[in-house]
């Protein structure tokens, strides 16, 4: 009939679903690899995550730690008297302590030299500690007792493995290296113990000299002051914002140039915002440097954008149906948005909020620039000197640990980090668990 | 008197008002409130927001405006010869003010009586010694001069918040009589109250443009007076970065070009990392992946985006600067000197960019309407041929919108290149060189102990305000293209 039906078997293309042309080959392979990039991608994504989250943890973690090294002692009634009476206090009290931890080495059967200095280097001023807590506890006189006395930071390093015999100079006066043997001594006697270093949670930060001693603990402070600033302006000025934006804002110019302001302000950069503060808080109104005031004001405008994009979806999404209830009953238009539609919406705007804080509790760049960093924080007296006294905040208290350089600091960075990060994992946690109890679909 | 028992004192007058508003009220319309023209609590809301609202209104201008009028006063008494050379009048002013703080300090701790703070003489009386005994911070000797400044400036300090204190009180009081006067049963009190709240809602949204002038002034205003001091021809095309630290003035070279290299060239190493990975994570979440990996691996990703930028800076400083060093540093191929570079950064930018690349892209690949790839599988295309030839090409101006955000982001961003990128400004093309950009000298100029009259600190308002119009010229523009994409499906 026609000359294809004539063709001879062999010329047809041999096309067929079970057997895959090279054509078709060349499509398929295509098509898994396109797949296999997608995968990849995202593995590489979950890769960085995971990867963050180890360096954090095993970086941070050992801040949390503190190596001790607990001796029992005896002190006798004549050993107190004599030491009290005697010109140097504290070194009789110093000897005492010495003799106790030989003698418990040797109970252990480890035999080691070591004298007044070493002791000084790795535990720090023994016989101070031992005499006030003697003075206080006089009925603790003939019992014995297990002392634990906090370690040195490079003995803390040492234990981590941080610090090796190949990392110390000689002629380092706060380290010999006979007292790596002391320490190697001391553990075999199971004299030192890991416990929680309660001190990095509630102390403050130390000078450059006494890295083992820092502590976040004001900078959490600092950080608490600076979010009830936030909270306490932010919250009622976004929702207010929002509520007019969303119920009564007639569409014309004014309003237009509004939601322009705040969509572009999202997108400010945060160091802008610390300019914004430094300019108008500091140089301007002279309102105090590095006060929580200034940085929760700075953070509220920064914030105030979040908030009242998040409000504004919370608001939208009450059905009009609500409203509409409201003022068929009699209600003016203020009040059906401030008694129907505001308590219905408030779950979602308390989401909102959290988040924003978060977001805020997180932010570094600002702080640096109102001279949150740089000086040794400490604990306000009264509440309101919280918010006008200089302190600091978490992020920079962390940024101010790692520009030193000193390895202790570092972690203690990292260890600020996890801090920092178990704070927004609470507050993102709670705005998850508002959303989910109380979210109403309409 | 201090501020917050002002306000509090205020706040009891309001609420006084705000009883007697309402009980006024109540007994005009012989206790029965349906004779009322509103509720109740309406006329009581009028008399406290009628007190309350001028009243702290008042307070807030008052200390604006009280500084500056001050400052102007007691700058006049100041003579020329005080202020020395290379100081300025500012200078001398916050001597003035540190003195009057002192003198304040001091009075309150009993060191010197009162008598004493107003007529002290520097020659009688070895002031400065007492202010440090203090607490004070005094750093040089003071002079009779800046003394005779800094009593006028406590007195009228003090004469202005008596006179503050007095005015709010008696504003408070009339306020409150006013709303208290009008508690009659005729009078529209809901109506009153709700254009109240009203002017406060519009308030409230104000704030937004306050914030917006805000930035511009305190940008405008200072880089002005940087280009006062430093010529704006050499600040935008002098090749290089070199602020002198002691001196002031001439020696130091303030060109933005090096910055603005090193901003770019870490920005486009950051999108280099961020834009494929999350581009491809977005195709395969909205395309390939079932449900249930879509809601494990998304909010995942978006972990990446709540973390803080410090942590970021640190994992690049502590982290990747190390790795990197460990390959390309002298131990290994040898192209690297220090742990900060700007691949050290951008990797860490990288990362920290991939969510927004992905959950933008993935929003805008879900915009695009299923009949364009029916369409496609009709014709005989494959998954990815689909993907690639019609969906991605439909879904193009939003993705360069979304990557043009991630850009501005990246351009922004300052904890992860103070702490990861470096401190000196090159022009080099070698990604292992450790380069600075524009954040982070704005951070590095401010945060120094150098004056706020400097050239060496103003600089950071000038390239602030580089940053501030670069940043939101890549928005306006990035949300012009999503929406004018948006507005072809909807």
């Amino acid at each position: 009939m026609t000359d294809a039906a004539m063709t001879p078997e062999s010329a047809r293309p041999t096309k067929s679903l079970t057997h895959e042309d090279a054509r078709t080959k060349k499509r398929n392979a295509s098509e898994r690899r396109f797949r296999a990039y997608g995968i990849a991608a995202i593995c590489t994504g979950l890769f960085f995550l995971l990867a963050l989250l180890a360096a954090i943890l095993s970086a941070g973690l050992p801040a949390f730690r503190q190596a001790v090294v607990e001796v029992p002692f005896t002190m006798t009634q004549e050993q107190f008297d004599e030491a009290e009476e005697a010109m140097l206090k504290t070194a009789i009290y110093t000897d005492y302590f010495i003799t106790s931890l030989s003698d418990t080495m040797q109970a252990e059967g480890v035999q080691i030299e070591f004298d007044e200095d070493a002791v000084d280097r790795l535990l720090g001023k023994v016989g101070g500690d031992l005499r006030a807590y003697y003075r206080e506890n006089q009925d603790q006189i003939g019992e014995q007792i297990g002392f634990e006395l906090a370690a040195s930071s490079r003995v803390d390093r040492y234990l981590k493995g941080t610090f090796t015999r190949d990392d110390l100079q000689s002629g380092n006066r706060f380290f010999m290296p006979e007292d790596f043997d002391l320490i190697d001594a001391m553990q075999e006697a199971g004299l030192i113990k890991q416990v929680f270093n309660w001190n990095f949670i509630t102390g403050v930060d130390t000078g450059v000299d006494n890295p083992g001693g820092a502590g976040i603990g004001a900078s959490v402070l600092g950080s608490f002051f600076m979010m009830l600033v936030v909270l306490a302006l932010s919250l009622p000025i976004g929702v207010a914002a929002s509520i007019y934006l969303e119920e009564f804002a007639p569409k014309n110019r004014f309003t237009d140039f509004i939601e322009v302001n705040i969509a572009n302000l999202a997108a400010v950069p945060s160091i802008v915002f610390g300019i914004l503060g430094l300019a108008v808080f500091i140089q301007f109104a002279h309102l105090p440097q590095s006060a929580p005031l200034v940085g929760g004001l700075v953070l509220t405008l920064m914030t105030l954008p979040t908030i009242i994009i998040s409000t504004r979806a919370s608001l939208k999404a009450v059905p009009p149906s609500i409203r509409d209830a409201a003022l068929g009953v009699g209600a003016s238009k203020m009040q059906s948005v401030f008694h129907h539609v505001l308590p219905l919406a408030a779950p979602g705007i308390l989401t909102g909020t959290i988040i924003g804080l978060a977001q805020a509790l997180g932010e570094t760049a600002p702080l640096l620039l109102i001279g949150m960093v740089g000086f040794v924080a400490r604990y306000p007296d009264t509440f309101v000197e919280g918010f006008l006294e200089p302190n600091s905040a978490v992020p920079a208290q962390i940024y101010n640990w790692a520009a030193r350089s000193d390895a202790v600091f570092t972690e203690k960075a990292w260890g600020g980090i996890i801090v920092l990060l178990l704070f927004l994992i609470t507050m993102n946690t709670i705005a998850v668990i508002l959303r989910r109890r109380f979210e109403r679909r309409w | 008197m201090p501020v917050f028992w002002l306000i509090l004192i205020v706040l009891a007058i309001s609420a006084v008002g705000f009883v007697v508003g309402r009980r006024r009220a109540l007994a005009s319309a012989d206790g029965d409130s349906r004779n009322l023209h509103s509720l109740p609590i309406y006329y009581g809301s009028n008399a406290f927001m009628k007190s309350v609202v001028p009243a702290l209104g008042l307070m807030f201008v008052w200390l604006l405006v009280q500084p500056l009028f001050i400052d102007n006063r007691i700058s006049q008494m100041i003579p020329e010869a005080e202020v020395r050379e290379g100081s300025n009048i500012g200078l001398v002013m916050s001597e003035v003010r540190r003195t009057a703080d002192g003198l304040e300090n001091a009075v309150n701790l009993s060191l010197i009586d009162d008598e004493t703070a107003k007529n002290a003489r520097i020659e009688l009386t070895d002031i400065t010694q007492r202010l440090r005994d203090a607490g004070q911070v005094v750093t040089n000797q003071i002079t009779q001069p800046v003394l005779r400044a800094a009593q006028a400036y406590r007195a009228m300090s003090q004469a202005s918040n008596l006179l503050m204190t007095i005015a709010v009180l008696i504003v408070a009081a009339l306020g409150a009589a006013w709303g208290m006067m009008e508690g009659q049963k005729a009078f529209r009190a809901r109506n009153t109250v709700e254009q109240g709240v009203m002017a406060l809602l519009i308030a409230a949204a104000s704030v937004a443009i306050l914030t917006t002038i805000g930035i511009v002034l305190s940008l405008i205003f200072n880089t002005i007076e940087f280009f006062s001091l430093y010529p704006a021809s050499e600040f935008f095309f002098l090749l290089e970065w070199a602020p002198s630290f002691s001196g002031r003035g001439g020696a130091s070279s303030l060109g933005i070009i090096p910055l603005l290299w090193g901003t770019l060239y870490i920005s486009f190493v950051a999108l280099l990392v961020a834009v494929p990975i999350g581009l491809f994570a977005a195709i395969y979440l909205s395309e390939y992946a079932g449900p249930k990996m879509r809601s494990i691996a998304k909010p995942l990703l978006e972990v990446l985006a709540g973390i803080p930028t410090i942590v970021y800076g640190l994992f690049a400083l502590l982290t990747i600067g190390p790795i990197l060093l460990s390959v390309f540093g002298d131990d290994g191929l040898g192209w690297m000197q220090g742990q900060r570079a700007v691949l050290t950064a951008g990797l860490a930018m990288g990362i920290m960019l991939i969510p927004f690349v992905s959950s933008l892209s993935d929003d805008i690949i879900n915009a695009v309407p299923q009949a364009m790839r029916d369409g496609s599988y009709g014709l005989g295309a494959t998954k990815s041929e689909t993907i690639k030839q019609v969906v991605l090409p439909a879904a193009l101006p939003g993705i360069v919108g979304a990557i043009l955000l991630a850009a501005s982001r990246a351009i922004g961003e300052t904890m992860i290149v103070v702490l990861g990128a470096g401190a000196a400004a090159r022009l080099s093309l070698n990604p292992f060189e450790a380069m600075t950009t524009v954040t982070a000298k704005i951070v590095s100029q401010l945060t120094g102990d150098s004056d706020f009259a400097s050239p060496e600190a103003l600089v950071a308002f000038a390239l602030g305000m580089t940053l501030f119009i670069i940043t939101l010229g890549l928005n306006v523009f990035a949300l012009y293209i999503v929406r004018k994409y948006r507005e072809q499906y909807e």
